[in-house]
């Protein structure tokens, strides 16, 4: 008796039908890809605390016998006996002297935030790594590594979130031509021809540079482009489903199209569209860190690795920038390519397996 | 619901025709293929109808037109004494519960993701019948009368053999509690010794649910075994008509005559005296004109390559349409 079985993956219980199970284990058979995953995940799950890895408000504060969580609320400077009715500013020496004298301070491992501007740095900026700056400072004295911690979850969520919304306008899309054909087909076919012949990267700037780009907006932006790639292989999935038997025979049930669509011929194309999903998240961030590095991206101060990578093209007498703007976008992109290339190996089912 | 008596199936002038676009520039052209031409029949409640013929000659395209899984050309389609030709979809639901269909191809007739179980019940959720636990009962009971252990409803379909499939699909189609049944091949793809249970099985679900079937088949051994009247295609066209015993043991269209002369005798040592047609079937882009069997056919005479024959009635529900066996005069047939 085969059932669905009970398999863990990355420690949650999952319950797989036995082509499921297989292709779980295939993908983990596939060291690069399998290691790739989880080193990638650990850097995601990371970046989405950044706020606690890099801050420049302390993570905890403790004075005369109270907490105080200075990352969560604004503290006027008075109440750790300063002047000012501002907010604490906890790299004053002054306002650090005022809280040591009655407690202490528990800081972040970076005591800098993206945006930050160093007021003490050693050099001119920017300035080189060293013992406060891990990675040295940009061009307007910001800590690096903070930026880059920053700028990383930002790529990715802007990555997946794009790749969501691009696969879901992609899939309906593809399904609606290949379920319908005929002239249906034909039309959306030559649209996406002409749409697709469209040069993106152009059109972007041009969008770009009379809309203010903020997160959402150039998410829209990119949406208008993005949604093309998953279009053909659910088009040519739907094109074969349709005359498969068993979507017949629902047919001749009285099975509605939408019935049709969703219950018999979407989860068999899933599978094919699967496979594409991390070189789309792939080419997602590529796109934004492009656009970032022309300078259309991100509105100005956000965290970008693109940015970064400008910064270093600018000031090639400090290499700190582009180097680490070259590792940082090249290590996450080849190891969401390893991811990529597991994944599609797993669902391949000519593949043989050692 | 409708108490006429009449046959349950009544089919006149079905004709289907795809358009096909061949040849780039110049040379384009649209060009019409005419799958079936105006065929018509009657299925009487509780008949099995058996439509045999070449690959090509349109069996599963009139299967598939009966059932309007494809759209006709022209011609009137009557079940249970309504017209159905033209129905749209919507009215078309309700009459979808007492005609189905089982497919030739075992392996693809069944959604590879779904279990056996979600298989069977799909009818019964498609038309909201019952609640869970009474689509449940209904399921068990189905496989069993298929001879499924109902155990087995959890698993999916390629942890079963072809002949198991196969009784799985019926399962599908029996949900409903269907009147009429086209079975498209059902045996074809079936190893030749499990193919006699499912036939055999078939037999018995019509005579115990008093199903109506059209068993569209190559294979007239099968055929003579389960079906009370047999009609015989050629390009598009039915060219003979008749009930079983009259069409076996006199068949009249030189055709009939080539495809029984092709069954094999089960006794070694005696022959049949085998009719060889030379040639293929010709294409259906292009019929010949006249007789559409005259280029292949022994006996052709000089009318049949101008006048196409009628199919008439040459002896008591013998039908045939070929120039060799006119009309009796005295029998009144239709011309």
């Amino acid at each position: 008796m085969v059932r669905r079985q009970r398999v863990r993956f990355l420690g949650i219980p999952l319950r797989l039908t036995p082509i499921g199970a297989r292709r779980l284990a295939n993908f983990e058979r596939n060291r690069r890809g399998a290691v790739s995953l989880r080193l990638f995940l650990v850097l995601f799950v990371v970046s989405l605390f950044a706020e606690v890895i890099a801050n420049d408000r302390p993570l905890l504060v403790r004075f005369d016998g109270e907490f105080y969580t200075p990352f969560l609320v604004a503290y006027p400077e008075t109440t750790f006996g300063g002047i000012f009715d501002t907010e604490a500013d906890y790299h004053d020496p002054e306002v650090q002297a005022l809280i040591e004298e009655k407690g202490w301070i528990l800081w972040a491992p970076v005591r800098y935030r993206y945006d930050t501007v160093v007021k003490d740095v050693p050099g001119p900026a920017p300035s080189p790594p060293d013992a406060r700056h891990w990675l040295g400072t940009d061009d307007q004295a910001r800590d690096v590594l903070a930026r880059v911690i920053y700028g990383f979850r930002i790529s990715v969520l802007f990555g997946l979130v794009l790749t969501l919304l691009s696969s879901i306008i992609g899939i309906a899309m593809g399904a609606i031509q290949g379920w319908f054909g005929g002239w249906v087909d034909l039309g959306l076919q030559r649209f996406l021809e002409i749409w697709g012949g469209l040069p993106v990267l152009y059109l972007l700037i041009i969008i770009a540079s009379f809309l203010t780009p903020g997160f959402w907006t150039l998410l829209g932006i990119m949406l208008l482009f993005s949604w093309m790639s998953l279009v053909d292989v659910v088009r040519a999935e739907f094109l074969r489903a349709r005359n498969f038997d068993f979507v017949r025979a629902a047919r001749a049930l009285g099975a509605s199209n939408l019935v049709l669509m969703f219950r018999h011929v979407l989860p068999n194309a899933m599978v094919s569209a699967l496979t594409f999903l991390p070189f789309i998240l792939n080419g997602s961030i590529t796109t934004l860190t492009s656009l970032d590095f022309l300078g259309f991206g991100l509105p100005p101060g956000s965290p970008s690795l693109g940015e970064l990578l400008a910064q270093g093209k600018n000031n090639l007498q400090a290499p700190w920038l582009g180097l680490t703007g070259f590792v940082v976008v090249a290590t996450m992109l080849s190891l969401l390519v390893f991811v990529g290339e597991a994944v599609r190996d797993a669902f391949d089912p000519r593949k043989t397996f050692r | 619901m409708s108490g006429g008596r009449g046959p349950l199936v009544e089919v006149e002038g079905l004709t289907k025709s795809f358009h096909l676009r061949t040849g780039f520039g110049f040379r384009r052209a649209r060009r019409e293929l005419v799958a079936v031409a105006g065929v018509s029949f009657t299925l009487e409640r509780g008949e099995t109808l058996g439509l045999v013929g070449e690959s090509g000659c349109g069996k599963t395209t009139t299967g598939r037109l009966l059932l309007r899984l494809l759209e006709p050309t022209a011609g009137v389609i009557r079940f249970a004494g309504r017209e159905i030709q033209a129905l749209p979809e919507r009215e078309l639901r309700p009459l979808r519960r007492r005609m189905q269909i089982i497919f030739q191809d075992p392996y693809g007739s069944l959604d590879p993701r779904m279990t056996v179980e979600e298989i069977v019940a799909e009818p019964l959720v498609v038309h909201g019948v019952g609640d869970r636990a009474a689509r449940a009962r209904r399921v068990r009971e189905l496989l069993d009368r298929v001879g499924i252990p109902a155990s087995w409803a959890d698993r999916h379909p390629h942890e079963f053999s072809g002949g198991q499939r196969q009784r799985i699909g019926i399962a599908r189609a029996l949900a409903l509690d269907p009147e009429f049944l086209v079975c498209d091949e059902p045996v074809s793809a079936l190893d030749v010794s499990i193919r006699a249970q499912v036939v055999n099985l078939l037999v018995d679900l019509g005579r115990e649910l008093g199903l109506t079937y059209l068993f569209i088949s190559h294979d007239l051994a099968v055929v003579r075994h389960i079906c009370d009247r047999v009609a015989v295609m050629y390009l598009g066209r039915i060219v003979e008509l008749a009930p079983k015993a009259s069409l076996y043991r006199e068949p009249l269209h030189p055709y009939t005559r080539a495809l029984l002369s092709a069954i094999p005798v089960p006794r070694p040592g005696r022959k049949r005296a085998r009719i060889v047609l030379a040639g293929d079937v010709p294409s259906p882009l292009d019929p010949p004109a006249g007789c559409r069997f005259h280029t292949r056919c022994p006996q052709a005479m000089e009318v049949c390559r101008r006048v196409e024959p009628e199919l008439v009635e040459v002896r008591p529900g013998h039908r045939v349409a070929c120039h060799l066996h006119p009309a009796p005069p005295s029998n009144g047939a239709r011309a």
